[in-house]
């Protein structure tokens, strides 16, 4: 059951058109609504097992010869992110109902999507096998891509799908690389194994397979420098906005790094890079998230920007495995903290991208610079976008304050760790830390103060604004209560979800859930991190009210220089540009060109065979003795052919090639091969006479002036041809490797088929079935042949336009 | 001989690739005239050309000449005739057709693809 939880919802997905199609009357997300809710439901019964550190597995067998089998398991963090996956999807399948219309919208095709999206997500965070975990790893990115080009009429949606697909799907294959040495070096392909396995730093890929699986999960959680595609991806519908590109999705990469970090925190390379790369998207995403005009573009560089926040605490996670005792010193926070976060983020999140879609569908537009003082006309909305942004911006009473406060906390212990040179470069950490805080406050604030403060400007509205109907309020109302909640009730939620995740994280540090050693408080006395948090909201306040004045100075960096040119200039001038013309080059269009190719290509396999394979003998001795006449009627065959090759007329060379089908004749003749000699002098003749038929409407051969340099391929390869046969005839004479099973049909000419003709017994009584087919070969030439002459299919045509 | 006889089939598909290589469809269709003789020839002289008599059976003869290969060119030249006709048939219609029997000429234009 536990394993096929998994696929229910894309089993649900199969009869989805039907109920589209059938049952106009109820909007198709209301049936799909009970997937999410239900598996939600079944997921929170694991809670009670979890809690005490124990774990559920199932397994459905898939190819048992390679050892690969869909593997269920469940442990505190797969089922902190089951929930997540099936609660957040509930919710957002709550607000498409309301979101998506059902008389124009495709929505069988959205909810299918939706649904794919659903088991390959859930595939990802519960495989225990790294085959099937990358198999669910690339159907998220594949129902993404159709997700975001959901209204595929636009060209920006198919522009974001394309971009966001080839980033993800280049890095998941790169992960798969990572995953496979991993495997090899571990012994299994089995992660729990390979993390009981131990030690693995001593492998020889170690730090190749850390790499690879890193891009893998950088390029999903949209890490500096791969997160262009996540703000492109903005053009799909917000409710896949919230569900996929905030609280899910984006997340994969953040489970693949807290699921390998047993593995990996030996190695000071993982942490430098998780802990770097995250702090720098943290504050590069932060900074960028300012600058933005539009209100999803506003959140889907906060994503980034709070993706790095988690991504740097798992890098810093990692440092506890170095630390001695550290589950008694500062450095237990970092896990505990990325984990909280990663709740907090997807209630608040979630929340405020709904909202953002709730302003667009009652406006009708997302440009900020169009928006303003909409805080009378949509109370609800507001007050729920407050308490989203200000959770965000890490102020007191919400949630987001008391896992930027551990943040904090976490990045101040950098400064004490001595390892990797961390005493050097650690105190950047906390610098950075502090100025992506305070850009966070800015944007957040720059999202809630000029959509619903400020002047209201309805002229540059496109439609009357107005509050949105209550079924669209409810999911972001249920996640701004969420936002309160867990602020005052950390712990509980610490027991049961954080901790058994967190031990999952660092399992070298804990055995059990209840070792985890973290109380989450709201008030520490006024430490370093209030001080920073104080620091962060005055400066922030300070900048939020000057935002005018110093936001131009975004405007100063160019164009060209940024990372989606980058991109843009990789795929359409290298990868679009450079292959059709690669391809135009050899691609000519040019029938003879392509018999060129050909012809060299047997060549060179035939005659590297030859040699490779030392196949090359001459037995100059053996064979039968040559006579005078055969040498003249050689002679006569070379002259022939010559005739036929340089004939300046048509009728020279069809005399010439006329001369060489006689010769044949002869050689028949004194090869002992009668039957071959009548055929071959009965079908000469009549090819003559049909080539002479040809003549008489076949036009002149010409004098074409042929290329010097296509001249002397046709030479070349043609030459090559006549050696590569020479070489084959001499050598396939020259050494019989198996006895000839003629004198099988010699011996039972007689016997079995009742026959002297040797020659026309093999062909009627042998191999009678060859001589029916070739029969039947014949005749259909002979249709082709009479369909061609008779049929005028142009020409009727045009007598009926006429 | 069948060393000589190689040599001969190794010129024949010599002269047979370059005339196929032509852009006259006259001339293409003798290069596979030519083709199939050269074959049919390699094919004989692979069998061998020793053996007094033919392969029909007589009283007092042992040395028949080797009938397995003289089968199959049987039945190569009547198809290789099939696609000789066939061949000059289509080259005719398609200089009815096209009126030009340059096939240079008749590649298809991009807007075809």
């Amino acid at each position: 059951m536990q394993v096929l939880a998994i696929f229910i919802p894309v089993i649900v997905a199969i009869a989805l058109p039907f109920l589209f199609k059938k049952i106009r009357a109820i909007h198709t997300g209301w049936f799909v609504l009970i997937v999410p809710v239900a598996l939600f439901l079944y997921y929170l019964t694991f809670i009670n097992d979890t809690k005490d550190g124990l774990s559920a597995i199932s397994k459905l067998e898939w190819i048992p010869s390679l050892d690969i089998a869909f593997t269920s398991y469940i442990d505190g963090l797969s089922l902190l992110f089951s929930l997540l996956i099936t609660g957040i999807g509930s919710l957002v399948v709550l607000y498409s109902i309301f979101y998506l219309d059902k008389t124009k919208e495709k929505l069988h095709n959205f909810y299918i999507y939706l649904l794919m999206f659903m088991t390959a997500m859930l595939g990802v965070v519960q495989s225990d096998h790294v085959i099937t975990l990358y198999l669910f790893w690339e159907l998220t990115s594949i129902s993404s891509f159709l997700l975001i080009a959901y209204w595929s009429d636009r060209d920006a949606s198919r522009f974001g799908a394309l971009k966001s697909m080839m980033i993800t799907v280049a890095g998941g294959l790169l992960m798969l690389g990572g995953l496979l040495l991993l495997a090899m070096m571990g012994g299994s392909f089995s992660i729990r194994e390979l993390i009981a396995a131990g030690d693995l730093s001593q492998g020889n890929y170690f730090t190749l397979a850390l790499v690879l699986i890193l891009l893998g999960a950088f390029t999903k959680s949209a890490q500096f420098p791969f997160y262009i595609w996540l703000p492109d991806a903005m053009e799909a519908p917000t409710p896949v906005s919230a569900y996929l590109h905030s609280a899910t999705m984006v997340k994969a990469g953040i489970y693949l790094v807290a699921r390998m970090t047993p593995v990996f925190a030996v190695s000071d390379v993982w942490i430098w890079l998780v802990a770097g790369v995250g702090i720098l998207t943290l504050t590069w995403g932060s900074l960028f998230a300012a600058k933005q005009t539009d209100l999803k573009a506003i959140l889907a560089f906060s994503t980034v920007s709070q993706l790095g926040l988690i991504m740097s605490l798992l890098g810093v996670s990692a440092m506890a495995f170095h630390v001695e005792d550290a589950a008694g010193t500062i450095f237990k926070y970092a896990g505990f903290a990325a984990i909280f976060h990663l709740i907090n983020h997807a209630t608040f999140k979630g929340g405020l991208f709904m909202i953002a879609g709730i302003v667009d569908h009652e406006t009708g537009t997302r440009d900020i610079r169009k928006l303003g003082g909409l805080m009378s006309i949509m109370p609800i909305s507001f007050t729920v976008a407050l308490i989203g942004s200000l959770s965000m911006a890490g102020v007191p009473l919400l949630n987001g304050f008391l896992s930027k406060e551990m943040f904090l906390t976490a990045m101040l212990s950098v400064m004490e760790f001595d390892l990797f040179n961390f005493e050097t470069f650690g105190v950047l950490f906390p610098v950075l830390a502090f100025i992506a805080s305070v850009f966070t406050f800015v944007y957040s604030c720059y999202f809630v103060g000029h959509t619903f403060l400020g002047k209201y400007k309805p002229e540059s509205l496109p439609q009357k604004a107005h509050e949105a109907p209550i079924g669209m309020l409810i999911s972001p109302i249920i996640l701004a209560a969420l936002v309160i909640i867990i602020f005052w009730i950390p712990n509980t939620v610490g027991e049961w979800l954080i901790k058994p995740a967190v031990m999952a994280v660092q399992p070298f540090l804990y055995t059990s859930p209840a070792e985890v050693m973290v109380e989450v408080s709201a008030w520490h006395g006024f430490n370093t991190e209030l001080q920073m948090t104080l620091g962060i909201i005055i400066l922030g306040l300070l900048l939020f009210m000057t935002l005018a004045k110093w936001q131009k100075a975004y405007a100063i960096w160019p164009r060209k220089l940024t990372l989606n040119s980058l991109y843009d200039f990789v795929i359409f001038a290298i990868f679009e540009r450079g292959t059709e013309n690669f391809s135009k080059l050899y691609m000519t269009n040019s029938i003879r060109r392509y018999l060129i190719y050909m012809f060299g290509a047997i060549i060179v396999m035939v005659i590297g065979t030859l040699f490779i394979k030392d196949a090359f003998v001459v037995d100059w001795d053996s064979g039968s003795p040559i006579a005078a006449y055969e040498i003249t009627l050689i002679a006569v065959l070379v002259i022939g052919t010559l005739t036929a090759l340089f004939g300046k007329s048509r009728i020279t060379s069809i005399i010439g090639l006329g001369a060489v089908g006689y010769t044949v004749a002869l050689f028949f003749v004194i090869f002992n091969a009668p039957d071959l000699a009548l055929t071959q002098l009965v079908i000469e003749t009549i090819s003559v006479a049909l080539f002479l038929l040809a003549f008489y409407h076949l036009p002149k051969l010409g004098r074409v002036e042929e290329r010097v340099r296509f001249q002397l391929g046709r030479a070349i390869i043609s030459v090559g041809v006549g050696v590569m046969v020479t070489l084959i005839a001499l050598s396939a004479h020259s050494q019989k490797l198996v006895d000839s099973i003629s004198s099988y049909y010699k011996e039972t000419v007689y016997s079995l088929a009742g026959g002297g003709n040797i020659v026309n017994v093999i062909l009627v009584d042998y191999r009678g079935f060859d001589t029916m087919f070739e029969i039947a070969v014949l005749a259909i030439a002979g249709m082709g042949i009479f369909s061609m002459i008779k049929l005028r299919m142009g020409k009727e045509k045009k007598n009926e336009s006429q | 001989m069948e060393i000589v006889m190689a040599f001969v089939c190794g010129f024949l598909f010599m002269a047979a690739v370059y005339l196929i290589l032509s852009r006259s469809l006259l001339r293409i269709i003798i290069g596979t005239g030519l083709l199939s003789h050269g074959a049919h020839l390699l094919i004989l002289t692979m069998g061998g050309l020793g053996g007094e008599s033919p392969p029909v059976l007589a009283d007092g003869v042992t040395d028949y000449a080797d009938p397995l290969p003289q089968a199959l060119i049987l039945t190569a030249i009547v198809i290789s005739f099939g696609v000789t006709a066939f061949f000059l048939v289509l080259a005719y219609r398609a200089y009815q057709e096209l009126g030009t029997d340059d096939t240079s000429l008749m590649k298809g234009s991009d807007e075809d693809d």
